[in-house]
């Protein structure tokens, strides 16, 4: 008897006074709404971090990053830029994400696409008309991208080879070979710079004419919004789409329906790499004009964070690239004008980021007491 | 001339040695953290910062206590790749948020913490060149016994480091012998591979998840604060800690989630990391350039990658990643 109440105590003693229960029926406006307070919750902290270290009026600060983001015409123009790069990697890297394929490789397939198109201008630039150049441009950075995407695919379908690391091993294996061929095709010789390519017939410049378009972004941002709408008719009204959800819920429910695993992998990875590829060309033939072992900027890292964020929905993905390239040019713009390092961004950017993924616990899971009744009958 | 060689190889290795120790132990509780290089950064200039204001709050550099030059800086070091790693923690195992994400996000801050306050003492101290010097700390740092001098090529393979070199090899051992011996680190591994079966043999998975990432953590971080206060002998430059948090990552996947391998696989690593600077020297008949030296710095990842194809492909149990890795862990989902 005595033993049996020990355990009975015991077995209660543990009993927490509450748990978690994962929930499904919660209505998208109220995910939303926990997402904006999150956000909202993390401006509280970056203020009282930003008061820390500059001892300013937060409410300043925050006037002083919108104006930074979006305070001239230019600034608009390259806020709306940047957004376009990072939601174009982003949309590379979201159908394999849906697959549950971690592809965390696309800096360095964006640094092929970008080595592909960078080869291409300066090896051809001047020995075929401008037109040709650009197309092969264009064919060659989205092949090199896919290339570099479907590598790891091919080993994850045959023999199960860890994709995470395997992606992850192949961004600095893509960062030193393009390293070495700045060195290769330096302008000066003994220097690591390629100056800007073609400058005097434009030779595979993806740009609209300057009459049009003063700062030369227009087309990028074209381009980018075009793929967002055909990025997710893809994945929520084809039926490639639909075997890349069916692959990433249950690799098993999918070989019952039918589903060639393998085949899907391998496919998906060629369309992220492409479109990896596709945003290198952006870079190097409708940006820079150049490349640098720094061209794709931690962008392939910051666009997983952001197509998770949106639950990979291309069109929300504009609302979150949109919402770490304001923050990111809010607070260069902090750094320049309160005297501290262009570091500071990252701060902010990763205290956002920490409250956003925060929040979709309170999303996905509901926090319950546990019944005084329940624990008894336990 | 190769004494030399093997003596800066380890010099290299040891920070990588740290985070990749760090890293076995997350791993081995299922969690991928990513944030690695994150967490070593933060390691290195939170030593920095003790350091510097253990330097500043003395009023003559002569003075300074070797105890205390030592102990400030490496709690403040340990202190902050704890904090990183129980965010790591709250995030993955109690909220089960995603860790690649969670982890990405570690690395981004980390680094951005890492070169903001990098940045803004080296604005304190108002110096010319992007960087800030602690040589009185650094010096006990990197102190090593006075008869390795006299010990010629053996002295300076084996005796000529500072005291965080040997513990980085001690923890390594440690933590094979943790893992593989003990009671404790049996149930770790079993959370590492299947969390519902420890769990249901009693295990805490959240506790060893916790306990594991933390104390993870603040071994990469020590890697950090080795390769500030002793290997670039107390100069904190921004971004000077380059990708070595990765290159510790690569050298988990190399030495298949074992720590006593990591111990070679990092001077191995290290060898690799600063081979091109002696190419001209072992062999001076083959023209070295700089774009050759790129590809060359290629190796490390190029050999973890072969590593980690030929382990999938002969799909051995014991060469594989912990069967968890990557996944939340949920009792309620079983």
């Amino acid at each position: 008897m005595t033993t049996t109440k020990a355990i009975n105590k015991e077995a209660s003693s543990r009993e927490k006074p509450f748990h978690i229960v994962k929930r499904t029926d919660m209505p998208t406006w109220k995910s939303w709404l926990i997402r904006i307070l999150s956000v909202l919750a993390s401006l509280v902290v970056c203020a009282i971090i930003i008061v820390a270290v500059t001892g300013d009026n937060p409410l300043e600060v925050y006037g002083t990053m919108i104006k930074g983001a979006v305070g001239s015409a230019r600034r608009v123009w390259v806020l709306l830029q940047e957004v376009a790069l990072l939601l174009c990697v982003s949309l590379a890297v979201t159908p394999a994400f849906k697959m549950r394929f971690w592809n965390i490789g696309a800096e360095g397939q964006v640094l092929m696409g970008g080595l592909g198109a960078t080869a291409v201008m300066l090896l051809l630039g001047h020995k075929l008309p401008a037109p040709v150049v650009l197309v092969l441009v264009i064919v060659v950075s989205i092949l090199c991208g896919a290339i570099w995407g479907v590598i790891p695919a091919v080993f994850k379908a045959f023999w199960n080879t860890n994709e995470t690391l395997f992606t992850l091993m192949m961004n600095y294996i893509a960062i030193q070979i393009v390293s070495y061929f700045t060195y290769v095709w330096s302008s000066n010789k003994g220097n690591n710079v390629i100056n800007t390519i073609n400058v005097d017939n434009h030779a595979g410049w993806l740009n609209l004419p300057e009459s049009v378009d003063r700062y030369g972004y227009l087309l990028n941002i074209i381009i980018v919004a075009v793929l967002t709408v055909l990025m997710y008719f893809y994945l929520n009204r084809s039926k490639q789409g639909y075997e890349i959800a069916v692959v990433g819920e249950s690799i098993n429910t999918a070989r019952y329906a039918g589903i060639n695993v393998k085949k899907v992998i391998i496919r998906t990875m060629l369309i992220s790499g492409a479109l990896c590829g596709v945003a290198g060309m952006l870079l190097v033939s409708g940006t820079d004009h150049t490349i640098t072992p720094n061209t794709a900027a931690g962008r392939g890292f910051t666009a997983i964070m952001v197509s998770w964020l949106a639950k990979f929905n291309p069109l929300f993905m504009v609302l979150t690239s949109l919402l770490l390239v304001f923050m990111e040019r809010g607070a260069i713009e902090i750094s320049t004008v309160f005297g501290l390092n262009t570091s500071f961004s990252e701060i902010i950017a990763g205290i956002i980021i920490f409250f956003i993924i925060g929040s979709e616990f309170f999303i996905n899971y509901s926090i319950k007491r546990t019944r005084a009744k329940e624990v008894e009958t336990k | 001339m190769i004494v030399s060689f093997i003596h800066r190889a380890v010099m290299q290795g040891i920070p990588l040695l740290f985070g990749a120790t760090g890293e076995i132990v997350t791993e081995k509780s299922g969690n991928l953290n990513l944030g690695i290089p994150g967490v070593m950064y933060v390691g290195g200039i939170s030593g920095v910062i003790g350091a510097f204001m253990y330097e500043n709050s003395l009023p003559d550099k002569s003075m300074a206590n070797p105890f205390l030059a030592i102990m400030i800086p490496l709690l403040c070091s340990l202190l902050g790749s704890l904090i990183m790693g129980l965010i790591y923690s709250f995030l993955t195992t109690t909220l089960r948020a995603n860790q690649n994400v969670t982890g990405l996000a570690i690395t981004t801050f980390g680094v951005g913490l890492g070169n903001f306050f990098g940045g803004s003492l080296i604005k304190i101290v108002g110096a010319d060149v992007p960087s800030i010097t602690l040589s009185t700390t650094s010096k006990f740092f990197s102190a090593h016994l006075p008869i390795a001098d006299n010990l010629g090529w053996f002295g300076e393979i084996f005796l000529s480091y500072g005291f965080l070199a040997y513990l980085a090899v001690i923890i390594a051992i440690v933590t094979s012998l943790f893992l593989k011996k003990t009671r404790t680190g049996l149930n770790l591994r079993a959370v590492g591979e299947n969390p519902a079966t420890a769990d249901a043999a009693g295990v805490n998975v959240t506790r060893y998840k916790y306990f594991a990432t933390c104390i993870g953590s603040m071994i990469a971080g020590l890697g950090g604060l080795y390769y500030v206060m002793d290997y670039v002998s107390g100069v904190w430059s921004n971004d000077g800690f380059g990708d070595r948090g990765w290159l510790a990552i690569a050298l988990v996947i190399f030495t298949v989630w074992k720590p006593n391998f990591a111990i070679i696989g990092s001077i191995l690593f290290g060898g690799l990391y600063i081979v091109h600077n002696y190419l001209n020297q072992f062999f001076p008949f083959i023209p070295v350039d700089m774009s050759t030296q790129e590809l060359i710095k290629m190796a490390p990842y190029l050999v973890t990658v072969l590593v980690l194809i030929i382990n999938s492909m002969r799909n051995k149990r014991e060469n594989q990643p912990p069967e968890a890795l990557g996944l939340s862990y949920f009792r309620e989902d079983r």
